[in-house]
């Protein structure tokens, strides 16, 4: 097998980190009238709005190291299920507040560490993008960690719905940790983040704000892997890109 | 600085962007917020205006570009250049004196003027006090207010809620 070119492979991890935020990002825009209280939709809304921020400019650089012409739209618009390369954990359905409040958690701590790691990047964009969302997904952390010691430590019931909502997204986690080629590419020019690294630190946070919660970790097992290193998805992401990109699909190259 | 092909001046033009107002807080420019950076020109002589989002997923940060661009063209200044540059961040510590003042004066508290640790998970917050009444005694109601880069706040004196500027 040929090594994938610097080039190619810086192409593929912007895109891959603005999968993450486009499609998480979706996932809490669609809380949109639904949430439980307006405070609780404003701040779902200013995450998510956040996250498809760093992806827009994200998939604008990998749009310019491509040089094909393309723009942040061609990545979020124009591709298919298989090309998307974000983390299953992103794509899972909302389920209830807990289920969205501990998917936010686990991967706001992850967005944390990464974005901390990134700002370190030896290419300067990327290391300009981590700054830069380092600083909100801070905020994503605080308010998904104040949330989730409410709920664990809240009423019994709040506590046992929090609790099966940890054990069920669990499984989801161990693919954070994965590197892909264009991940262990990049890694030798300090370009990339090194994050099976991370792992460590990312379950420091999680036990911390879990004891707090008086909420259990789950032990590692077998981990749900597949979207990040091949674009195979959940049944759940198909419905994602059949609403998000409608517009493009059905009259293309539309704009308004 | 080149100073040979420059036909403009700065202090005027740093003048202009002084009437591009934030669309959501009409009350403070670019200039007031630090979003406005470099007034330059361009190796072929444009004027360059260098911008800093606030926020990544601003929505203001397109319409501001329109506006800078549509008030130096209004003032004969054709085809100015807006790059946005992400780093250094952009940071409320940028935010003037004179915005500080204008926001409260609009019943928006001002960012904490920072030397607390941004990066502190709990318990950063210090007690913010009220635009209204001044008085301290308050609490948030919510992480995330009418846009990004506010909280939700209530006075637990004269009971108004009001809207605090984030510190990021």
């Amino acid at each position: 097998m040929t090594e994938l070119s610097k080039q190619d492979a810086l192409v593929h991890y912007a895109a891959q980190i603005g999968d993450n935020g486009l499609i998480i990002g979706h996932r809490m825009a669609e809380w949109c009238f639904r949430a439980p209280s307006i405070e609780m939709e404003m701040a779902l809304m200013n995450c998510a709005l956040d996250m498809i921020g760093q992806s827009r400019e994200l998939y604008s650089y990998a749009a310019e190291a491509e040089g094909a012409g393309k723009t942040e739209d061609d990545f979020a618009y124009r591709r298919d299920e298989k090309d998307f390369r974000n983390n299953l954990l992103t794509e899972v359905p909302n389920g209830d507040w807990g289920d969205t409040i501990v998917r936010l958690f686990f991967m706001s701590a992850y967005n944390k560490l990464f974005y901390a790691a990134l700002a370190g990047s030896s290419d300067s964009q990327l290391a300009a993008i981590g700054a830069k969302s380092l600083k909100e997904v801070t905020y994503h952390l605080r308010f998904s960690s104040e949330w989730l010691i409410r709920l664990g430590d809240g009423t019994e019931e709040s506590h046992e719905r929090a609790q099966k909502s940890v054990d069920s997204l669990w499984t989801y986690t161990g693919e954070l940790f994965t590197m892909t080629d264009a991940e262990n590419r990049l890694l030798k020019d300090g370009i990339s983040v090194d994050v099976a690294a991370l792992k460590a630190d990312w379950n420091e946070i999680i036990e911390q704000v879990l004891k707090q919660a008086t909420l259990t970790v789950p032990a590692d097992g077998w981990a749900q892997t597949g979207g990040k290193a091949e674009g195979i998805h959940t049944e759940y992401f198909g419905y994602i890109i059949a609403d998000m990109q409608y517009m493009q699909r059905r009259y293309p190259g539309c704009e308004w | 600085m080149t100073s040979a092909a420059k036909n403009f001046d700065p202090a005027v033009i740093w003048a202009l962007l002084e009437e591009v107002k934030d669309p959501e807080i009409p009350v403070l420019s670019i200039v007031d917020l630090g979003i406005a950076r470099e007034v330059k020109d361009t190796i072929d002589g444009q004027l360059e205006i260098v911008i800093s989002p606030t926020y990544s997923g601003c929505p203001a940060m397109y319409m501001l570009e329109e506006q800078i661009t549509e008030t130096l063209i209004n003032h004969g200044y054709p085809d100015p250049v807006i790059t946005t540059r992400l780093s250094p961040a952009w940071t409320t510590d940028w935010m003037t004196e004179e915005g500080r003042k204008k926001l409260e004066a609009y019943g928006i508290a001002p960012p904490e003027k920072t030397t607390t640790n941004k990066s502190v998970l709990f318990g950063g917050q210090k007690k913010i006090s009220c635009p209204r009444c001044k008085s301290d005694n308050s609490e948030q109601i919510s992480e995330f207010g009418s846009t990004a880069c506010k909280a939700l706040y209530r006075c637990l004196d004269c009971r108004e809620p009001f809207d605090y500027f984030k510190c990021i």
